[in-house]
């Protein structure tokens, strides 16, 4: 394996036994460089065309701004929906027995797998003010399509499944005599979860918000749809990016690229270093 | 060095991919905007049959449309065009700036500044015109909802907005000045903001929102006949802009390609009766007099300006909708 | 204690109206958020009947269309599932500083915005970006062609097939890998007889998804596509394509028909949960 020799770093600490670990790694490198690394690369060298301060007066654009408000404070707000109601649903999938669980438990996968533009156009039809859900709406003064509502539905649509699928494996290997015994002690049902079921799941439970998250971030065919895309009020930040792009501002298109990258980042790192932090905390 | 030959037949692997579409010389691809699919689905049938008719060659037209601004980007980004009919000269122009596919001087080559149909911008309301819309002004009236792409996206718009522009700095008493804030009070009224002519179309139409939809003649002609007589009519405002919708072969990629021929004469088709007919057929105003005779009755009267007006098409693209141009400055929502 | 047995599995659960009250939630949550919108679908395109519905179908630009999903999705799937059984194998059975990182990197592509993961390749391949003016000397087309499209989806499907084993591989730890490599096996053959069978399910389960995601991929296809019809148009842009057109019955027809993949995709994965479920469990476990 002359190729690993490269990794030497790694190999000295790495005790075990099992062989393939240069060249594993080396595949993961390899694909990881060519399929992401370079093209990211390219993304950064960019903006070098007009200088730190030209990045830095692109992104700080009061239209950027608010672009970048929007996508990540709707993206925000649909993964605490999605926190709330796909532990629900969890909860329901793992504790409860009902009808047609089985189907219920296989559609809840769909967004994954739904073309993102179709579910726009799916959204978009059912809430707008003469759609199935907006007809009702309507009359009660609440306006969703075309309107930041608008897009943090098709938020909460696409990362409707991560907080469902981190939590649920997690709530089924939860021993119940835990609970029980809490229970036997004189904990209320509430105490109960707050004090024992609560701590176990929460590192799941921040995995799905914060993969919700991130893929909400970055989410353009079905926004696109739904938002209206007014500058400043419902205009998201990949809309900008394909805005700058079709005005040949490559420097500015990449630069917005770049901010929303660099955040992205910087928050899965957090949430990554958060949950480490929290499941050694509930000595999980 | 295991893992240099594994990249390098990666590598291989993609490059062989990469290889296999290369264009044959019995097809040529036209690169459109987005309201010129049927139009085009029509002509190039009829140019196929018309080339191999003098030739004896079989020829195969591939079209991609999109908005025009994303297509000319495509093709600076190396879309193997071998003709492009964008929806404004500024587009075209981007591509003869950004890469030396075409020369400069483009819009000489071919007869009517390389527009061999042209458009203008009608408004379209709901049956029977509730809101009693008959002209430029009643559109900036409060509470009248107008549906218009956006500008900075969509080349249909930039038309749409220069119409308005031009209407208000004509009127009695009119200036530049009052042209900008009859814009800015347009684009007040205007609640959901397309990214192309299509997609606020189908807002407009479908979902139901806007009590006028600005557009292409052409297109507001299409949503009558596509989505319902019943539902829409036209309203004809008292002046409009003429719209030039180009064409242009782009000489690099047909001398590599070989199909310069074909291409050329592709163009030049447009300009005979017949493709004259399918674009009059597709509510484009033909150029050749005869066909507009012909088509007369088709099309309203209006009184048009053209871009001139506007010192052509790199002038106004700079003042108007480049970032920081105009449109920037009167077009702040939510504040 | 036998005898209380029975009355503490009571205690155990919630009040009657708790219940109702997650049900509701949990139910209504998803009938508004996904069964709405695919009733929404499956309405539209059978509109005008059955026979527009099929003839939409099997129009010679939806059959590229198809055929170039297919295609795209042939060759980025396996691609990322080597790399995810790679990556799996060298972060789950080994152990080496930078891991962290190395998992932050292979989460990347999930929010790295669509828009961007398609203009990265422009910006590389395109004949302004870096490496396009090399391509053009060599007549090699890489944006606005298959493979351009291949590419932009495997960075999009990336993490799929990866994400879904490392867990599974770091529950399963390397107990049973050591015992064979200590009675001498070598490392291919411990891989294909130890491990592979231990992880087959959790494979196929990543696969499906990353395949599922493969096909209905938007955003990082159109900006690399050129949308040519009948050339570089993928199922969900020929869907965008018709529905430009008006033609909505034909759009939702060809989106159904992605929706129908997916429902079988999610089925299939269903019914190897029910066949296989311990297994499984420990798969969907994410971290």
């Amino acid at each position: 394996m002359s190729g690993a020799s490269g990794f030497s770093l790694f190999k000295r600490r790495n005790r075990s036994i099992i062989p393939g670990f240069g060249l594993t790694l080396g595949i993961t490198l390899t694909h990881l460089t060519l399929i992401v690394l370079i093209p990211l690369a390219a993304l950064m060298i960019r903006p070098w065309d007009i200088g730190l301060s030209g990045f830095w007066h692109q992104v700080t654009e009061t239209r950027v701004l608010a672009a970048l408000r929007l996508s990540f404070g709707a993206a925000f707000v649909a993964a605490a929906i999605n926190a709330v109601f796909g532990l629900a649903v969890a909860w329901m999938l793992v504790r409860y027995d009902f009808w047609g669980k089985r189907v219920v438990d296989a559609i809840v996968d769909l967004p994954f797998a739904l073309p993102t533009a179709v579910a726009g156009i799916a959204l978009t039809s059912l809430y707008a003010p003469n759609g199935w859900v907006g007809q009702y709406l309507d009359p009660l003064g609440i306006k969703v399509a075309y309107t930041p509502l608008g897009v943090v539905v098709a938020l909460t649509f696409i990362g409707l499944p991560f907080v469902v699928r981190t939590v649920q494996p997690v709530l089924e290997e939860l021993d119940t005599e835990l609970e029980e015994a809490a229970a036997c002690l004189g904990a209320t049902r509430f105490e109960t979860f707050i004090r024992v079921i609560f701590p176990v799941i929460f590192p799941a439970l921040l995995t799905g918000f914060a993969l919700a998250l991130a893929r909400a971030v970055g989410e353009y065919g079905s926004v696109i749809f739904i938002a209206g895309n007014m500058p400043m009020v419902s205009e998201i930040a990949p809309l900008l990016i394909v805005i700058k792009l079709e005005q040949f501002n490559y420097a500015g298109a990449a630069s917005v690229g770049i901010a929303m990258l660099i955040l992205s980042f910087i928050m899965l790192l957090v949430i990554n270093l958060l949950q480490r932090w929290s499941r050694r905390w509930a000595g999980v | 060095m295991k893992w240099f030959k594994r990249v390098a037949i990666t590598t291989a692997a993609l490059v062989g991919l990469a290889v296999s579409p290369v264009w044959g010389s019995g097809q040529i691809l036209n690169v459109s905007y987005d309201p010129t699919r049927e139009l085009y689905k029509e002509f190039n049938a009829a140019f196929a049959k018309h080339w191999k008719a003098t030739t004896g060659e079989d020829i195969e037209i591939k079209a991609s449309h999109g908005g025009s601004g994303k297509q000319a980007r495509s093709v600076i980004d190396g879309l193997d065009a071998d003709v492009v009919t964008l929806a404004l000269a500024s587009d075209i122009d981007a591509i003869a700036e950004n890469t030396d596919l075409l020369s400069k001087q483009w819009q000489a080559k071919l007869p009517y500044n390389s527009t061999p149909y042209t458009s203008t911008i009608v408004f379209l309301v709901r049956k029977g015109n509730p809101k009693a819309i008959k002209d430029w002004d009643d559109l900036i009236k409060p509470g009248i909802q107008v549906i218009t792409p956006n500008p900075k996206t969509s080349g249909g718009a930039r038309w749409n907005y220069l119409a308005a522009w031009g209407y208000a700095a004509d009127k009695a008493g009119g200036s530049d000045a009052a042209g900008k804030d009859f814009v800015a009070k347009l684009f007040r009224n205007v609640p959901v903001l397309d990214t192309g002519a299509r997609g606020s179309t189908t807002t407009f139409v479908q979902r139901g929102i806007g009590d006028v939809l600005l557009a292409w003649e052409n297109e507001a002609f299409l949503a009558i006949n596509e989505l319902g007589a019943d539902k829409l009519e036209i309203v004809v405002p008292s002046v409009s802009i003429l719209a030039e919708p180009p064409v242009a072969v782009l000489d690099k990629n047909v001398d590599r390609k070989g199909t310069r021929k074909v291409a050329e004469a592709y163009l030049t088709y447009l300009y005979t009766p017949e493709g004259q007919e399918i674009a009059a057929k597709n509510y484009y105003r033909p150029r050749l007099p005869a066909l507009a005779q012909k088509y007369a009755t088709q099309f309203p009267n209006i009184k048009l300006f053209d871009i001139t007006k506007f010192g052509g098409w790199a002038t106004a693209q700079k003042t108007h909708f480049a970032d920081g141009g105009v449109f920037d400055e009167i077009y702040k929502p939510g504040q | 204690m036998s005898g209380h047995a029975p009355k503490s599995r009571v205690t155990v659960a919630e009040p009657g109206w708790v219940k109702a009250l997650i049900m509701l939630a949990g139910l209504g949550f998803l009938g508004f958020f996904i069964l709405l919108p695919l009733a929404a679908v499956f309405t539209e395109a059978l509109r005008r009947g059955l026979g527009a519905y099929f003839e939409a179908l099997v129009e010679p630009d939806a059959l590229a269309a198809i055929k170039l999903t297919l295609l795209v999705a042939v060759i980025a799937v396996p691609v990322n599932v080597v790399f995810g059984v790679a990556a799996a194998w060298a972060i789950a059975k080994h152990k080496f500083p930078g891991k962290s990182l190395l998992l932050t990197l292979i989460d990347l592509p999930f929010s790295v915005s669509p828009v961007i993961s398609g203009l990265v390749y422009v910006l590389l391949f395109g004949a302004h970006g870096l490496m396009g003016p090399f391509l053009r000397e060599h007549g090699v087309q890489i944006v606005f062609a298959v493979p351009g499209l291949v590419l932009a989806t495997m960075f999009i499907t990336f993490p799929f097939v990866a994400r879904e084993l490392i867990p599974l591989m770091q529950a399963q730890g390397v107990d049973e890998e050591e015992a064979a490599i200590t009675l001498g096996a070598s490392g291919w053959q411990t891989f294909r007889r130890v491990t592979l069978p231990n992880i087959r399910w959790g494979l196929l389960y990543g696969v499906l998804l990353c395949n599922a995601r493969a096909m209905g991929e938007f955003g990082a296809v159109s900006v690399v596509s050129g949308h040519i019809r009948g050339e570089t148009n993928t199922m969900p842009l020929h869907v965008e394509i018709l529905y430009n057109e008006y033609n909505f019955v034909a759009a939702f027809a060809v989106a159904s028909l992605l929706a129908i993949l997916a429902l079988v995709t999610l089925v299939a994965k269903s019914l190897l949960e029910w066949r296989h479920g311990a297994e499984l469990a420990a798969t969907a476990r994410r971290h």
